[in-house]
C-alpha cells in the first residue's frame, strides 16, 4: 500500500511582479509568437519566487500537513500540483481523481437556489450530475440548509452559505483531497463539523494534502508535515519534528513582520513585535508569563491617532481587541516617533494565536492587518486545549456538615 | 485526467491509473480535444446558469427575447423607411429588420459575453483546474434561445401574413452555425486579450456599434454591388445576415463573396483558438 500518488520534481514558480500590463509590444510578440513560433525574450522586471526547487513525495493513504508562514509558498505547490497554474521549471505528477478545494464555494451564484448551485458547484469541482444526485440528500443534511433548498443563496445568512459550499466539497469523491484554508472560515461549530468530516475523509484511506495556519488541525489530522519558507522546502517528516521545528524556528528569524499602512495613510509602521520582559522577541512567548507587543509608528504629520491590538485564537475567535484610546483620552498627536506598549498579563491559554494590528483616526483607517504575528504560547493546557483564557478564578467554597438520608 | 464522470472506486486508485503530469511548456501547445469532451458538463452547466441568472427577477422572463429586435425594428423602421426609405427587397422592411436584428443581437451579446467570459470566471479560473476553453465556449450557448425564441416568433408573423418561406428555410441551421463559429473567432481573441488588456472592456462598445454599421442589419446588402462586394465580405456577418434573409424571407441568396466571408471566418477561428491555447497556460497568474 506505500505506492507513490503524488510526486513533485524540483517544481519552481516564478511570478512576475509589477508590470503585469505591459506594453503593446507584447501583445505582439504574443501574437507573432504564435505565427513565428518564437517568442522575444524580455528581461523580467521583478520577479518572485513562489516554489524554487520543492521536491516531495507523497504515498496513497497518506494525510499531509503544508505550513509555513505567508508567502511561503503554500498556496501555490497546491495549484501547481491541480494543474491550475504551470511550473516555471520541473514537473509534478499526480494519479488518481483529484479533488481540489482552494476554495469553498466556487462559482456559487447568488441568484441561484441552493439546489441549482449545489449541482454547478459539484460540477466545478469535478462531480458528475448523477454522483451530486446520489449525494444530494446528505449535502443538504450536512449543511443543514432543508428548509432553504430552493431559496436563491442571495437570501442565506452567511453561515448557511458555508455550510452549503462546504458541504458540496466535503462530499466529492476523490483519490486525492487537495484542501487549502477552507478551514478558516465560519464559526467554531462548523469548524468541528468540517475537521470532523475531514477525519472521516482520511480514515477511509484516501490521500489528504492540507494546508492550514492552524497548527493544531494540522497536528490533529496529519502524521507528516511539509514545511514552505519563502519558497523553499525546509523540513519534511514527522509532524511533531516539524511543527517544534516551525514554531522555535520563529524565534532566530525576523520576527518584526513587515506591516504596510493604506496607500495615503500618514505614517509608517516601523516594526511590530512581540517579546517577553527580558526583552526577548520571537513569536514563541510562555504562557505562565506576560509578554509584551510592541508598536514603533513614525507619524507624518498630526492626526487623531489611536492604536488598537488584536488577538485572535487560530480558530477565528477575538480573544482582545486592546484600544490605546481606552485608556488615553488624548487623541491628537503630533508628527514623530512613537513607540506604544501594550503588556498582555498571563491570561491566555497555551496554544496558538495571531495578533494583528489596527491603526487609524476617528474617520480612517491607515493600517489594518488581522493576522500580523503567528504567536505560540508554550505551556500546559491542563488538558483543555479548547478554552482560550487561563485565567485561574479564585474560586469560593461554603461548606457545612449535613447528614443526608435522615430525618 | 480521468473524465470527471467516470469515479473509480472509492480508497483505492487502480494500479493502472494514469500519472497526470504538470510541467512547463514547451513550444506550442495543442488543443486537448477529448479533455474539453470530458468537461462538456461543465460547460453546459455553465451555460445553463448564465440563462437561469438572466431571468432571475425578470417579469417579463422570455419576452425580452422578442421585445428587444421588436423595440429595433421598429425604430429602424421609423428611422430607414420613413425619412431615407431604403429598399428590403421581396420582405416588408419590418420583418426584414426584425429578422437582422435577431440575428445582430445573438452576435453582439454573445460576442460581449465570450469577451467577458474569463474576467467575470476569474474565480473559477484561479482556483479550479479545468480547460479554460469551456468558459467562453459555454458563453456561445444562452444566446441561441434568444435567437431560436425570437426567429420561431417571426415564422409564425410570416405564416399568418401568408409570406411563407420557400424551401431554403431548411438551411437555418446550417446558418446558424455559421454564426456561432463567426463569433468564436473575434470572441477567442477579445477574450484572451482581455485578460490581460482590460482596456478590451472599453473598446468593446464602440466596436461593436462600428461593427453594426458595417453589417447589413438596417440596410440590405445589396447596397454595395460590383467588386465591392467582396469587400464587403470581409465582414463574415455580412453573408451570415443574408443567409438568414435566404432562408426566411426569399431574400436573395448569399453569392460567390460568401466564400470570402467563410474564409475569414474559419481564419479568425483558428487564429482565436490558437491565441487562446498559447496564452490559457498563464491565465491563472496574470488574471
Amino acid at each position: 500500500m506505500t505506492s507513490p500518488v503524488i510526486s513533485v520534481d524540483s517544481v519552481s514558480k516564478r511570478y512576475l511582479l509589477g508590470e503585469q500590463h505591459s506594453s503593446v509590444r507584447d501583445v505582439v510578440d504574443d501574437l507573432g509568437g504564435i505565427l513565428r513560433r518564437r517568442r522575444g525574450r524580455r528581461t523580467p522586471p521583478n520577479e518572485l519566487w513562489a516554489l524554487r526547487d520543492v521536491s516531495l513525495e507523497v504515498d496513497e493513504g497518506e494525510a499531509v500537513g503544508i505550513i509555513g508562514r505567508n508567502g511561503a509558498g503554500k498556496s501555490t505547490l497546491l495549484k501547481v500540483l491541480t494543474r491550475i497554474t504551470e511550473p516555471t521549471a520541473g514537473a509534478s505528477r499526480t494519479r488518481g481523481r483529484m479533488g481540489a478545494l482552494l476554495e469553498v464555494g466556487t462559482g456559487f451564484h447568488t441568484e441561484l437556489t441552493g439546489r441549482e448551485n449545489v449541482f454547478l458547484n459539484g460540477a466545478i469541482i469535478g462531480m458528475s450530475r448523477r454522483e451530486v444526485r446520489r449525494r444530494f440528500d446528505e449535502i443538504v443534511e450536512f449543511a443543514a440548509v432543508e428548509q432553504f433548498i430552493d431559496t436563491p443563496v442571495k437570501r442565506y445568512s452567511s453561515g448557511m452559505y458555508l455550510r452549503l459550499a462546504f458541504a458540496v466539497a466535503a462530499h466529492l469523491d476523490a483519490d486525492i483531497m487537495v484542501v487549502d484554508e477552507v478551514l478558516a472560515v465560519g464559526d467554531a461549530e462548523f469548524q468541528r463539523k468540517c475537521l470532523a468530516k475531514m477525519a472521516e475523509v482520511e480514515r477511509s484511506g484516501r490521500t489528504i494534502l492540507f494546508v492550514s495556519h492552524n497548527i493544531e488541525a494540522v497536528a490533529r489530522l496529519c502524521q507528516r508535515v511539509v514545511w514552505l519558507d519563502r519558497g523553499h522546502l525546509v523540513l519534511d517528516g514527522p509532524t511533531n519534528d516539524v511543527v517544534d521545528g516551525y514554531l522555535s524556528s520563529s524565534l532566530e528569524s525576523d520576527t518584526g513582520a513587515p506591516i504596510e499602512a493604506e496607500a495615503g495613510a500618514p505614517l509608517i509602521v516601523e516594526r511590530f513585535q512581540v517579546r517577553d520582559q527580558d526583552g526577548r522577541v520571537g513569536m514563541v512567548m510562555r504562557r505562565n508569563e506576560p509578554f509584551i507587543i510592541e508598536v514603533d509608528v513614525l507619524l507624518q504629520h498630526e492626526v487623531d491617532l489611536d492604536v488598537s491590538v488584536v488577538v485572535d485564537t487560530v480558530r477565528g475567535g477575538r480573544l482582545l481587541d486592546e484600544a490605546w484610546t481606552d485608556t488615553n483620552a488624548q487623541r491628537k498627536r503630533p508628527p514623530g516617533r512613537y513607540r506604544f506598549t501594550l503588556v498582555v498579563p498571563p491570561v491566555l491559554n497555551a496554544g496558538d494565536y495571531s495578533v494583528g494590528l489596527w491603526i487609524g483616526s476617528s474617520y480612517d483607517t491607515y493600517v489594518w492587518v488581522e493576522s500580523a504575528i503567528l504567536l505560540h504560547l508554550e505551556g500546559e493546557t491542563h488538558g483543555r486545549p479548547e478554552r482560550g483564557l487561563q485565567l485561574e478564578l479564585r474560586w469560593d467554597v461554603d461548606y457545612e456538615p449535613v447528614t443526608v438520608g435522615q430525618s | 485526467m480521468p473524465a470527471p464522470s467516470v469515479a473509480p472506486a472509492l480508497g483505492s486508485i487502480a494500479s493502472d491509473e494514469r500519472w497526470v503530469e504538470n510541467r512547463p511548456t514547451a513550444g506550442r501547445r495543442a488543443l486537448d480535444v477529448r479533455e474539453l469532451w470530458a468537461f462538456r458538463e461543465l460547460a453546459w452547466f455553465l451555460a445553463s446558469r448564465d440563462v437561469r441568472v438572466r431571468y432571475k427577477q425578470a417579469a417579463l422572463g422570455l419576452c425580452w427575447a422578442i421585445l428587444q429586435p421588436l423595440a429595433g425594428a421598429a425604430v429602424l423602421t421609423l428611422v430607414f423607411q420613413r425619412f431615407t426609405n431604403v429598399s428590403s427587397g421581396t420582405a416588408s422592411y419590418q420583418s426584414f429588420a426584425f429578422c437582422g436584428l435577431a440575428v445582430w443581437t445573438y452576435y453582439s451579446t454573445s460576442l460581449n459575453s465570450v469577451t467577458a467570459s474569463l474576467v467575470t470566471n476569474s474565480s473559477l479560473v484561479t482556483k479550479v483546474y479545468f480547460p479554460r476553453l469551456a468558459v467562453p465556449l459555454s458563453a456561445l450557448l444562452p444566446g441561441l434561445i434568444d435567437l431560436g425564441v425570437a426567429l420561431t416568433v417571426l415564422l409564425v408573423g410570416l405564416l399568418i401574413f401568408g409570406q411563407l418561406p420557400g424551401i431554403a428555410v431548411l438551411t437555418l441551421p446550417l446558418w446558424t452555425v455559421a454564426l456561432v463559429v463567426a463569433t468564436i473567432g473575434p470572441g477567442l481573441l477579445l477574450a484572451t486579450l482581455n485578460v490581460r488588456y482590460r482596456d478590451v472592456h472599453h473598446a468593446f462598445g464602440l466596436l461593436i456599434q462600428l461593427w453594426f454599421f458595417a453589417s447589413p442589419v438596417a440596410y440590405p446588402s445589396t447596397v454595395v454591388d460590383g467588386g465591392w462586394r467582396y469587400v464587403y465580405a470581409l465582414n463574415p456577418v455580412s453573408t451570415v445576415l443574408d443567409g438568414f434573409r435566404w432562408a426566411l424571407l426569399k431574400a436573395p441568396a448569399p453569392g460567390l463573396p460568401a466564400a470570402v466571408s467563410a474564409a475569414v471566418a474559419a481564419v479568425l477561428a483558428w487564429a482565436g483558438l490558437r491565441y487562446f491555447v498559447a496564452a490559457e497556460r498563464r491565465f491563472s497568474d496574470i488574471i
